[in-house]
């Protein structure tokens, strides 16, 4: 664990739909730089804490501390336009409008003109592909470009952390594992990264620490190594069932 | 690329097939829904309501032309098969036309058995139109005898003629088809014609109706003018014109934008009223539309209560500017000219577009759409309540409305072409904010919460204040046409402003191209200028009566055939190409493995069909 402040902080945390009681005194912490990931089976609060994080639900009790700041009540644009960025489930692209106005609205709070261009030539150089598809509706687009997008529209917000909502779902597997790797990538370019996934294995081995959320509750916390030695893990998560 | 699909599907060798080879029971259910159209529309009373109207004196009445283009496209229709790749193609031959005789035949003895049942019960009382002048009609005047074989065999050869277009050389049937809808149109269109150039009063006779000699004349001058290649000609010039890049297409661009300016300020000043009137109109509605457009086309909120702004502009001008206004306002409430008034008037549409705004907005779709459908009417009920008719006059409304007055100009009713220059200005105006505005910041931020309201509130849009933006905008353009319509009439009523404007104008934005300026403009003038506004004639008057129907046909008919509207997006039916290239590339496996490997993963979520329309 790093010693510096963390950007962004869960302080027991407790929120709710309705009556219904969701996070459960969730303590988080990401730091500068680091690539961690939550773990949780369905309904176990992923979703949940990933709108919190970004301000589209505002905890019951508890403090969202960004840059240790308190922020419960600040919009999601505050938010933001601070460097958390979010790459939803699915991609989850506009798909009627073209991939370079995708790109352009992941900017949508900058005001750099200069900065912009320089991180939009910065993507393509990056996704020589995306570059090709430039004026091609995003629909149009094969899952693997999808998802070049998605990161591509999300890195133009100038992310200092960048939450990642189940970056596997829905890809074939040979893309999961080239998708993996853009994540590494991404991750040493210094962007912090916080990954909530359902495929256990694959995110622990790229990432530093890991959080395990079972019905809203923080059940484990370690990590990587540690989480992926957890006898009690490999057989809720990791589908091994055998073994006295 | 294309030319290469002959070659890898090897397609097997065209094959005849017997002139009684038939697909019996498609044949049956289409010749079934010919008859149910047919019979429908003769009880709705289209074709003998129309029986007066002579296109050709004396032979042919709009009547009939209304009822008979019916099993011609049918026929044409079943005649018409898509030849699927790498398929066995079937040659076309008298099979095609026999099978559109067999439809007709169906179809026209649904004509038959409706003047036989006319004849033998009586349920005129839900069906007004079930009586002996619908009968008579049906039999072409001769007898119910005559009629039950004539309908049958009228049908049928119409029918069949339709099929055998397929059989024709491209030129020749080209030039059929031409001459057909030019003679159809110079007919149909006479009075518009007259009006546009008196001269031409020569080609018709007195009572209505072109004469058969001039029929004729503008029949073999559509022929001549197609065999002789005009068509293809026509076709070449658009082609290049749509294939320009660059600086050249910038110029043609220019060039076009000042033609069509310059010809839109001349038209008025060498045409007569009606078509002063027209054009008055459909700018009005125009300009509602562009608003429209913007709401609905770009940030997706599905507004169907927006003629309350169009309300607001009227009765705000009306009431600034009338000196019979009501009673209860009070001493110091200024009466204002028209310019005055307008600018007062688009600040309260500003407000009302907030004040509504404001509680609707937080809804999604179909709650939206109903909330925004309740607050249409309430603002009209509230113009025409008890309560505030002190102000407004309740049902009588506001009258004694002056012309706008500009110094140099009177814009007035009574001098349509004055409206029109009036509403060309505004026009001129909303079309270039809409146009700046789709590809502003803010115009991205209402396609993004469009696309996808979560997803854009997560890149930081502010989804509310985006879209109150949208409502706003929406509210300002549509009370320029308020404003312009009370000077125009002169008198505003409650009844101005049903909740049948508001419907008009969504049609029109989702026939035009829903998001497409250009497709606004073409779907007004297509609706409002052919069929006419809510209250207002259009070019085809003599079908006023059936508008609604008409809208109606047109609606389903776009939504199953072009939903993406008369005037697609440029850009979108480019990609589309480049979608089906890629499908062509990938089907010949000329494409490399990522590739394949995305579209195989998500081959279910990128839809190349087209989703689009009303989302």
């Amino acid at each position: 664990m790093s010693e510096a402040t963390p950007i962004l902080e869960f302080r027991d945390i407790n929120t709710h739909y309705g009556a219904v009681h969701i996070l459960k005194d969730v303590n988080l912490a990401i730091y500068p730089g680091e690539l961690v990931c939550l773990l949780g089976g369905n309904a176990s609060g992923k979703s949940t804490t990933l709108k919190t994080l970004l301000g589209m639900v505002t905890p019951t009790t508890g403090d969202v501390v960004l840059d240790g700041e308190v922020v419960n009540r600040q919009p999601t644009s505050y938010r933001v336009e601070r460097g958390i960025t979010m790459v939803p489930e699915n991609r989850r692209l506009f798909k009627r409008l073209s991939v370079l106005e995708n790109l352009q609205l992941g900017a949508y709070l900058r005001n750099d003109k200069d900065g912009i261009e320089s991180d939009l030539e910065r993507i393509y150089s990056m996704f020589p592909r995306v570059k090709e598809r430039l004026n091609q509706r995003a629909g149009t687009l094969s899952g693997g470009e999808q998802q070049m997008v998605a990161m591509g529209r999300a890195l133009m917000a100038k992310p200092r952390v960048l939450l990642m909502d189940e970056p596997s779902m829905g890809l074939a597997p040979s893309l999961v594992q080239t998708n993996f790797e853009l994540i590494q990538q991404i991750h040493q370019e210094g962007i912090a990264i916080f990954m909530v996934e359902q495929n256990a294995n694959m995110a622990l081995s790229i990432a530093d620490r890991g959080w395990v959320l079972q019905t809203g509750r923080v059940v484990l916390d370690d990590s990587a190594e540690a989480l992926l030695a957890n006898p009690d893990l490999r057989k809720s998560y990791l589908g091994e069932v055998g073994g006295p | 690329m294309t030319s290469t699909i002959e070659e890898t599907a090897s397609a097997p060798a065209d094959v005849t097939r017997g002139a009684f080879d038939l697909e019996w029971g498609d044949l049956i259910k289409t010749g079934a829904i010919l008859g149910l159209g047919l019979v429908f529309m003769s009880l709705a009373g289209m074709p003998t309501g129309l029986d007066g109207r002579l296109l050709i004196d004396p032979f042919l009445s709009l009547g009939y032309v209304s009822l008979l283009w019916l099993p011609l496209i049918v026929g044409w229709s079943v005649a018409n098969e898509k030849v699927l790749e790498g398929m066995v193609a079937t040659r076309k031959s008298a099979r095609d036309v026999v099978a559109g005789l067999v439809v007709g035949a169906i179809g026209g003895a649904g004509l038959s058995l409706l003047i036989v049942l006319i004849g033998a019960f009586d349920i005129r009382d839900p069906l007004v139109n079930w009586n002996e002048k619908t009968q008579a009609f049906l039999s072409f005047q001769r007898g119910t005898g005559f009629g039950v074989i004539a309908c049958i065999v009228v049908s049928a050869l119409l029918a069949g003629f339709g099929a055998s277009l397929h059989l024709m050389p491209r030129r020749v049937r080209r030039a059929i088809v031409s001459a057909l809808l030019a003679v159809i149109s110079v007919a149909v269109f006479e009075s518009f014609l007259v009006d546009v150039a008196d001269p031409l009063s020569f080609l018709y006779t007195k009572t209505g109706g072109l004469l058969p000699l001039w029929a004729a004349v503008v029949a073999a001058l559509a022929l001549a003018m197609t065999l002789s290649g005009g068509g293809e000609r026509i076709g070449q010039a658009r082609t290049n014109f749509q294939e320009l890049t660059g600086p050249a297409k910038t110029r043609q661009n220019t060039i076009l934008i000042v033609v069509s300016g310059l010809a839109l300020i001349i038209i008025p000043m060498i045409t007569g009223k009606i078509t002063q009137e027209l054009l008055a109109n459909v700018g009005i509605f125009l300009l509602l539309a562009l608003g429209l457009n913007i709401v609905v086309g770009l940030a997706g909120i599905l507004d169907l209560g927006y003629v309350a702004f169009f309300a607001v502009g009227g009765y705000t001008t009306a009431v600034l500017t009338s000196t019979n206004r009501g009673p209860d306002w009070p001493e110091w409430f200024p009466t204002l000219p028209w310019w005055g008034a307008f600018l007062v008037t688009l600040l309260m549409a500003g407000l009302v577009g907030l004040f509504i705004g404001a509680p609707v907005i937080r809804m999604r779709g179909d709650y939206l759409a109903i909330v925004t459908l309740g607050f249409g009417e309430i603002i009209r009920i509230l113009f025409l309540s008890d309560w505030l008719s002190g102000y407004f006059n309740g049902a009588q409304g506001i009258t004694n409305i002056p012309p706008a007055d500009f110094g140099i100009f009177e814009v007035k009713g009574t001098d349509p072409r004055s409206v029109f220059y009036l509403v060309l200005f505004f026009a001129v105006i909303s079309i270039y904010v809409s146009w700046r505005l789709e590809r502003s910041r803010l115009g991205r931020a209402w396609m993004a919460v469009r696309e996808d309201e979560s997803v854009a509130e997560a890149m930081g849009i502010n989804t509310v204040n985006v879209k109150l933006m949208a409502f706003v905008v929406g509210a300002v353009l549509a009370s320029f046409a308020g404003a312009i319509f009370s000077a125009k009439v002169g008198s505003i009523f409650p009844t101005s402003f049903l909740i049948l404007v508001s419907i008009i104008i969504l049609v029109i934005v989702i026939v035009g191209g829903m998001g497409n300026i250009v497709g606004v403009i073409v779907g007004s003038i297509v609706l409002v200028g052919v069929l006419g506004g809510p209250k207002q004639p259009g070019l085809l008057q003599e079908f006023s009566e059936y508008k609604l129907l008409i809208y109606g046909a047109l609606l389903i008919w776009m939504m199953l055939q072009r939903p993406e509207g008369l005037v697609p997006n440029a850009r979108r039916s480019r990609e589309l190409h480049q979608d089906e290239f890629l499908q062509d590339a990938w089907l010949k496996g000329k494409v490399d493995d990522a590739d394949e490997n995305g579209n195989g993963a998500d081959s279910g979520t990128v839809a190349p069909g087209l989703a689009g329309g009303a989302s």
